[in-house]
């Protein structure tokens, strides 16, 4: 059996759960042995980028030590054989043509969707 | 389990919070109903579904006392749902997962609820006909 995850809900409680919770959770089901793929659409798009900084929260005395790594949790991933794809057309209408991506994510037009989606017994959209 | 169809549910939305949650218990009835073996896993704020420490309140504003207003509490309605699979002959297994009940302290489940992992979503779903994903939005 292998699922296709589709992350578009991006930055839910990232800062609180120091990491995306179901790119944690893809982490997790991968080291139990699962088969499993990701596709970032929507603003999902951007964990992708490399260069973004969550560091340097303060609430008065209170400092976060471990700030959310998006981007390197996604190279983790793919680190682990899970392809990640980015929908092509939902990163350049954020801007992030020209962002340097995680090495490895696959770009793909939104038309290929439905093609990559016939790939997968079971297909999880969060 | 038994040989009828089997599916699993992922939730995330706390209780009280949004209509999907109700939907979800909505769809797990009918599941329940038709003897469908019935697997859920609780990720995230989902875990509080079947927290045992719920409580019911009365309501001014309606006019009504505790008993009059008979306020909707989910931990209800997992216990519920667990009666009416299992009476259906289905089985019913609820899992929350551990590391979100620990960062919420919500360690307190109605009975027949266990404790997991990511683990245990992926043998539900590998075990099952079919999984719907009601994630947080």
């Amino acid at each position: 059996m292998k699922a296709l995850q589709i992350i578009k809900t991006a930055y839910r409680a990232t800062i609180e759960e120091q990491d995306d919770t179901i790119v944690w959770f893809t982490h997790a089901m991968k080291g139990a042995g699962a088969e499993l793929d990701v596709l970032l659409k929507g603003n999902a798009v951007n964990y992708a980028v490399t260069a973004q900084n969550a560091a340097g929260l303060e609430f008065g005395d209170w400092q976060q030590t471990q700030p959310p790594r998006l981007a390197r949790d996604i190279g983790g991933l793919i680190g682990k054989d899970v392809s990640v794809y980015a929908v092509d057309e939902d990163v350049a209408e954020r801007g992030l043509d020209g962002a340097e991506l995680v090495d490895g994510v696959k770009r793909i037009p939104r038309a290929d969707i439905a093609a990559l989606v016939g790939d997968y017994d079971q297909v999880w959209q969060w | 389990m038994s040989k009828s169809t089997t599916l699993t549910f992922a939730l995330m939305d706390a209780p009280f919070e949004n209509a999907r949650t109700t939907t979800a218990m909505r769809l797990i009835d009918i599941a329940a109903r038709r003897g469908y073996n019935v697997n859920v896993f609780a990720y995230e704020g989902a875990v509080y579904l079947p927290f045992a420490r719920q409580a019911a309140h009365p309501n001014a504003v309606h006019g009504h006392d505790v008993d009059e207003e008979n306020h909707p509490l989910p931990k209800d309605w997992v216990s519920a749902l667990m009666r009416a699979t299992r009476q259906n002959g289905g089985e019913f297994n609820w899992i929350n997962c551990g590391l979100c009940v620990d960062e919420r302290g919500a360690d307190e489940a109605v009975e027949g609820v266990r404790r997991g992992t990511p683990a245990d979503f992926w043998k539900f779903a590998v075990e099952s006909d079919n999984t719907l994903v009601i994630a947080t939005q």
